[in-house]
């Protein structure tokens, strides 16, 4: 169809892209994570393990690690029981007002990130909306402090901000499904709840395992949630890689955890990927 | 011209060998302002292979998703062994259907798609087991339960479809052109089968099809739409013979349509006449091809009438020939006597073989 010049001039620029803007710092990023910090603060070039034996012999970075697996654990869950309802009556029950309720899902991802996590904080303060109406209404005498500043409020928030990024790929599963299949399985006797747990069900397993890895991977990278809302308790493992490249100037350590992260991240989309194409058939 | 009395009426109740199973009572159905079905009345014999046979739009496909369970009707009834079947959701109707595109479930192999209707029934798995191994062997599967419905080829996911029907069964089974999307030679194949089939298990059998072939070749009785009103219910060989209106007469098999007047008893279209004790007014009458004869005999009550060959088609074992004669009357002739090499012929039919048809007004 196109000339081999044409294809090597359009395909040049993305590859060129991938390669300055994603390749090089991934491959930089590898080598950092072998050298060390001097006591003056200066990187030292000489290959070793120790950032690597550093992780593993200190439980803060584990500790932090499996919270932050909490936390992503918690998030994908709950943004799939929130999801995956509204996905299902999105594009079984909507009818001609699914236009409408579709774009009303899509909508709150145009809105900055930091713009929605501010809002929670400003709901969920001592002096909040949450708990000044609640004094207010003499539900409680005084703040209730676990609501901010804690891993419920990263928890909350970033429910709030990937589960659009879970109902999307339940969604599209779910409008894939023959509707003729759902009038079969009625026809040869099932209950409309055999029917959902016998046919819709395993025909959109492919879209949920992509909305909870969605879900769960974006979570576990999460730095800025934890930031803003999480105290001290709720920091996550990208608020230690933030701390090591800014502050402490350890760039090696921050590039090891990184580097860590990646591999764990890696695998797990390649499993889900696995998954998936096993869940699949079209 | 609707006063004249009328061979075979429209939706003839005619009396059916077998008590109904199904009775559908003045149903009708609208879209909006779309209406797709009026006044339906038809009652479906126990055993019988009933087609419901229409153009894409005729509203067949309405009807049968009514019966299903899938579309509720705007008004009127369905009654099946003396219950309302209508007010039943579609999973507690002793009615199954064979689906256009078959609606395979892809997850399940072939076994567990035909289990399926069992399993959610909660039989016993034993009794399970035996009755899928039953209804593939009948439709020859057996070598295939153990595969994907995207593993197996149209034909036999087809026969996989009513297996699955079939072993729920059912008083009746409702097919949704289930044979439109196979190639002639195994559709031809399939029609025989099917038709043995429906005889073996004697569930009756409500078809639809867009294809008067079809219809005519596996059907006890035809139901003959046309934008959601029945135009005729009758056998094959009675619709044929003796269609009830110029649609029908055109819709199934070739005919010629003869406009025309009655005027003292004698029956008048173009050049032709014949006796006909009729009372006067405009008349339509379907003359079929295999009735016209080439070559004269003159014997009592036929009609003749010359012309010139316009065209010849070759049919196989017949020929389909259209004769122009005067006055601009056209009649097509269906003969077996191969390449005729003369341009002029002399025509004659029976006048007992014209028929009288009612002329179908037309419907938006």
């Amino acid at each position: 169809m196109f000339s081999r010049s044409y294809k090597t001039v359009v395909t040049l620029p993305p590859l060129a892209w991938v390669a300055v803007f994603l390749l090089t710092p991934y491959l930089l990023m590898f080598c950092y994570s072998f050298w060390s910090v001097s006591s003056s603060q200066t990187v030292v070039h000489s290959w070793n393990l120790s950032n690597y034996s550093e992780l593993l012999a200190k439980p803060v970075y584990w500790q932090t690690l499996l919270r932050s697996m909490g936390i992503a654990a918690r998030v994908m869950l709950l943004s799939l029981l929130l999801g995956y309802p509204l996905a299902y009556f999105l594009s079984f029950y909507a009818g001609r007002r699914k236009d409408l309720l579709y774009q009303m899902v899509i909508i709150p991802l145009w809105v900055s990130y930091l713009v929605r996590a501010y809002a929670w904080k400003t709901i969920l303060g001592s002096d909040g909306v949450l708990n000044t109406s609640l004094q207010y209404l003499h539900l409680t005498s005084h703040p209730l402090d676990f609501l901010l500043y804690s891993p419920f409020a990263v928890v909350l928030t970033l429910t709030h901000i990937y589960t659009p990024f879970t109902f999307l790929p339940i969604y599209a599963a779910l409008e894939h499904i023959p509707r003729n299949l759902v009038e079969a399985s009625h026809d040869l006797g099932a209950t409309p709840a055999q029917t959902f747990w016998k046919v819709i069900f395993p025909l959109s397993i492919p879209g949920v395992l992509a909305g909870a890895t969605f879900a769960f991977v974006l979570s576990l990278g999460d730095f800025l949630a934890p930031l803003l809302l999480g105290g001290p308790s709720g920091i996550m493992i990208s608020n230690i890689v933030v701390s090591l490249f800014g502050a402490a100037y350890n760039w090696p350590l921050g590039a090891a955890i990184s580097l860590g992260l990646l591999v764990l991240v890696a695998s797990l989309l390649f499993f889900s990927e696995r998954l998936e194409k096993k869940w699949s058939f079209s | 011209m609707t006063s004249l009395s009328t061979p075979g009426s429209v939706a003839s109740t005619q009396p059916v060998a077998k008590p109904a199973l199904l009775s559908i009572r003045s149903v009708a159905k609208s879209f909006g302002r779309n209406i797709v079905l009026r006044d339906i009345s038809l009652e479906i014999a126990e055993g019988e292979f009933l087609t419901i046979l229409g153009e894409s739009g005729s509203g067949k496909t309405t009807l049968l998703r009514i019966i299903a369970g899938f579309e509720s009707a705007s008004s009127g009834e369905l009654w099946m062994e003396g219950e309302r079947l209508d007010r039943q959701p579609p999973y507690r109707r002793r009615v199954n259907t064979v689906f256009q595109n078959y609606a395979l479930f892809p997850h399940l192999t072939v076994e567990q798609n035909v289990g399926y209707g069992l399993r959610v029934a909660k039989l016993p798995e034993s009794e399970i087991v035996q009755r899928v191994a039953e209804a593939l062997d009948k439709v020859k599967m057996a070598d295939h339960a153990k595969k994907k419905p995207s593993k197996i080829s149209g034909g036999q996911q087809q026969r996989v479809a009513l297996a699955r029907a079939l072993v729920k069964r059912p008083r009746l089974l409702l097919l949704d052109e289930p044979l439109s999307a196979l190639d002639a030679n195994l559709r031809r194949q399939m029609q025989v089968e099917l038709k043995a089939l429906q005889r073996e298990v004697g569930i009756a059998f409500v078809f639809v099809t867009h294809d008067q072939e079809e219809a005519m070749v596996m059907s006890d009785r035809i139901a003959l739409l046309r934008s959601g009103e029945l135009e005729q219910v009758a056998t094959p060989r009675e619709i044929y013979s003796r269609p009830a209106t110029a649609y029908v007469a055109q819709f199934i098999g070739h005919t010629n349509l003869l406009k025309g007047n009655v005027r003292n008893g004698i029956a008048q279209s173009g050049p032709l006449s014949w006796p006909a004790s009729l009372p006067d007014g405009p008349v339509v009458f379907s003359l079929r091809p295999e009735q016209v004869r080439v070559g004269g005999s003159s014997a009592a009550g036929t009609v003749q009438v010359r012309g010139r060959i316009l065209h010849q088609a070759f049919h196989g074992a017949t020929e389909l020939i259209r004769v122009g004669c005067a006055d601009g009357l056209v009649l097509v002739t269906r003969t077996s006597a191969g390449n005729l090499p003369q341009q002029d012929v002399q025509l004659e039919f029976s006048a007992s073989d014209a028929v009288l048809v009612r002329e179908s007004p037309e419907r938006i």
